[in-house]
């Protein structure tokens, strides 16, 4: 019995020492490496993400320091490679523009602050925002407006999705004096990202489980313009069946978000009217502090606060609120499919809120910055246990 | 004496004296008239004898207009205020050459009287000619177009204490109307800003502010994205405060301002602004106080023309069964009689109609209540004779 396993074993330790073995012993491990097979990812359990961090100005700093502190304190694994890139403090070229969108590129995930735009121009009437996001075709702008528990505002349980086109409209920056003292803006709307942000539109709400779309627009008025972006809505919207499809007009909807918010679900919008809408239904829910919002492209996701604003009134002064970033970061997280930390930081922020101990002046409280990083920290440590 | 008694006066003595101004005497009677004005703050635009009989156009409108329309004469007739009414139609004829216009006697009804009263105007969709109202705004020059919010008491929303006007800029800006395809599937609007109409329009906004005795003025822009075209109608604003150190001046972008007022509107005191944020603006605050069936409004046009009206739409589903609410057009007319100089009899109609709503046993259905429109404008004329 012995000697057939003896036999057997013999022959399994000639097969192992066979040409093909010999061959891959005797190269260099370089040249085997290559003949093993193709190079998997390395799978490593404490991998850490790579995000781009642009603070941006006023209390950008401040908030992104409270990012940090946040994900340190919760072991998220997540590196930051931060930029400063700011107009108005002359730290802005076209060097550093090109240094942020390569990491970006990299990256392909990034959290931000508002990068101020100076009133004066010289020369370039595009601001190093929109070139950013122009240059990573960062369209669709997407604002969650939810009421937060325990801080009661005129208007309670809100629940909207504000999407906005980001990269054409309004916001063109195309501008010339035809004669001196006439000038002249263009507004243009296209076809293709209209189709686009209307697609974005209804694939969102169909993700997360919404049931209405409503277009806004001021068609009445601008025929051609806005008709074409109501036509490509429409057009998606047929697409979509099971999802209800609206119109409403731009100061019809402002009139009806102040006086019954609770018709609307999910909005979508050309640029301008989105920047109103966005900053009038953050200040329904509590302002620019607590409102998160993220960019989509179809490569990238820039995560930062919903209404953006630099807030250069409270730089130094400890007294911003973080609740946006840190909601945002969360998001973040959630998009890199860090379910777990996610979890963890939103609800550590939403428990310091509804606990209502710790607020910002913004919500009526007296608490610095600090205090409410120190108490979400605290949060953290006391994760529910399943 | 009243303002034109003055500058009638001042010109008859000019003129013995030997100061004869030919061409030169519009510019300089609108000259007399301010300096007039300065001096007579108590009646800020004095365009009436205030003891004779002043001479209203009055435009019904179409749907629920001819119901309001009389139920505001009713009130006027009540409270005994010198107003004479004459009333005009005003829908589009084609003129010749085939160029579309108000009916002549409308026209020359307005020139002569200079003030007016609006219902509401239905927009045909396929009538082949414009809307009613760009035909009025072009007509008659109407360059600012000036809401007063004033929060009611007896109607509750969840903002109280709102005490703001918007003036906006009606010509130009985003609703020039000039748009092209430029290939299939680009379309490109233009919004126009010039100079002479952004200057008319923030002077217009610190003369309201300095005769209805507002503390500061805040111009609303977007000139951080729209740098050249809102960085004019900035840089015009200041000049006019420049003109009027009496009036504080702050200048704020529109995204903060919508932040800040559905969050505070006690902030805000009158707010000057291109065309199309003024119409978002000017919407969203009379959402505010409570839609537009209780907001009015006023049209200022060159040549001292104004109009005002009700804003809200005809409501042809309730035409004709006296279920309408008058109180945009009444207090229109309250603005219109304070442009008039008419305060006392301004006060008068505007505190029966507030304490009629405030008191709430009649409001009509949409302020909540279940009378018919002649029982609420009964109401109020009880009230005006028993102030008197």
């Amino acid at each position: 019995m012995a000697a057939v396993f003896r036999r057997s074993l013999g022959a399994v330790v000639k097969d192992l020492y066979s040409l093909q073995w010999q061959q891959l012993a005797s190269r260099p491990l370089s040249l085997s490496a290559n003949v093993c097979g193709p190079e998997a990812a390395p799978a490593r359990a404490d991998a850490t993400f790579k995000v781009t961090m642009v603070p941006g100005d006023g209390v950008g700093p401040e908030l992104m320091t409270a990012v940090k502190e946040v994900f340190k304190a919760g072991d998220v694994p997540v590196e930051f490679e931060e930029f400063h890139l700011s107009e108005v403090q002359n730290m802005a070229t076209e060097e550093k523009l090109d240094e942020v969108l390569n990491s970006m590129k990299t990256n392909r995930v990034a959290m931000k602050g508002k990068i101020h735009t100076p009133m004066e121009f010289k020369g370039e009437l595009a601001s190093f925002e929109m070139r950013l996001r122009r240059k990573l075709d960062l369209f669709a702008n997407v604002v969650h407006v939810n009421s937060l528990p325990g801080y009661s505002t005129r208007h309670n349980n809100l629940d909207l999705v504000i999407i906005r086109e980001q990269t054409e409209g309004e916001y063109s920056s195309l501008e010339h004096e035809s004669v001196t003292g006439v000038i002249e803006c263009l507004k243009i709307i296209t076809r293709v990202k209209s189709r686009r942000i209307a697609k974005f539109a209804f694939d969102y709400a169909t993700k997360k489980g919404r049931n209405k779309v409503t277009a806004v627009h001021k068609a009445n008025i601008m025929k051609l313009g806005d008709g074409l972006f109501l036509q490509s809505c429409a057009e998606i919207a047929q697409l979509y069946p099971k999802i209800k499809y609206e119109t409403i007009i731009i100061d019809n909807c402002c009139m009806q978000l102040v006086q019954n918010p609770y018709q609307f679900d999910v909005l979508v919008m050309p640029n301008l009217y989105g920047n109103i809408i966005d900053n009038l239904a953050a200040g329904l829910v509590g302002g620019a502090g607590v409102v998160p919002g993220e960019s989509y492209s179809a490569e990238y996701a820039v995560f930062e606060t919903g209404a953006r604003h630099p807030f250069a009134q409270a730089v130094g002064r400890n007294i911003a609120n973080p609740t946006a970033m840190l909601l945002s970061a969360a998001n973040m997280l959630r998009h890199l499919s860090l379910e777990y930390h996610s979890q963890m930081v939103s609800d550590a922020v939403k428990r310091v809120i509804k606990q209502g101990k710790v607020r910002t002046r913004d919500l009526g409280g007296y608490s610095t910055t600090g205090d409410f990083v120190r108490a979400v920290v605290e949060n953290l440590r006391h994760r529910s246990v399943y | 004496m009243a303002g034109k008694a003055w500058r009638s006066a001042i010109q008859n003595l000019l003129r013995q004296w030997g100061f004869s101004f030919n061409d030169m005497e519009k510019t300089k009677a609108q000259e007399l008239s301010q300096v007039v004005g300065v001096m007579m703050r108590e009646s800020p635009q004095p365009r009436t004898f205030i003891r004779g009989m002043q001479t209203v156009t009055l435009i019904p409108g179409d749907g629920i207009g001819p119901e309001i329309s009389s139920s505001v004469m009713k009130i006027f007739e009540a409270s005994k205020a010198p107003i004479q009414w004459e009333e005009r139609n005003v829908t589009a004829i084609q003129g010749p050459g085939g160029k579309w216009m108000i009916p002549p006697d409308a026209k020359e009804s307005m020139d002569r009287n200079k003030i007016g009263l609006k219902g509401p105007l239905k927009t045909p969709i396929a009538a082949g000619h414009p809307s009613m109202n760009l035909l009025l705004r072009k007509t008659f020059d109407l360059y600012a177009n000036v809401r007063p919010c004033v929060s009611i008491e007896g109607y509750k929303t969840p903002y109280t204490d709102v005490d703001l006007v918007t003036i906006r800029e009606n010509t130009e800006g985003e609703y020039s109307g000039i748009e092209h395809v430029i290939v299939d599937g680009v379309v490109q609007s233009i919004k126009l800003i010039t100079e002479q109409a952004s200057q008319r329009i923030a002077d217009y906004a610190f003369e309201y502010a300095r005769n209805n005795q507002r503390a500061s003025v805040t111009a609303v822009h977007k000139a951080n994205i729209m740098r050249m075209s809102d960085g004019l109608f900035l840089r015009k604003c200041r000049e006019a405060a420049e003109k009027h150190k009496d009036v504080k001046f702050t200048e704020m972008y529109l995204d903060t301002v919508c932040l800040n007022m559905v969050q505070d509107p006690t902030q805000f005191d009158v707010l000057v602004m291109p065309n199309l944020y003024g119409d978002i603006l000017s919407d969203l605050c009379a959402g505010l106080i409570g839609g537009l069936g209780v907001t009015p409004s006023g049209n200022i046009g060159a040549n001292g023309v104004a109009i005002f009206e009700s804003v809200h739409g005809t409501a042809p589903d309730i035409a004709g069964k006296d279920m309408a609410n008058p109180t945009a057009l009444l207090l229109s007319a309250v603005m219109m009689l304070r442009h008039m100089g008419l305060h006392g009899h301004a006060k008068k109609i505007e505190t029966a109609c507030f304490d009629t709503i405030r008191d709430k046993k009649v409001l009509t259905k949409d302020l909540g209540g279940n009378s018919k429109c002649s029982e609420f404008t009964n109401a109020i004329c009880q009230r005006v004779q028993d102030m008197e």
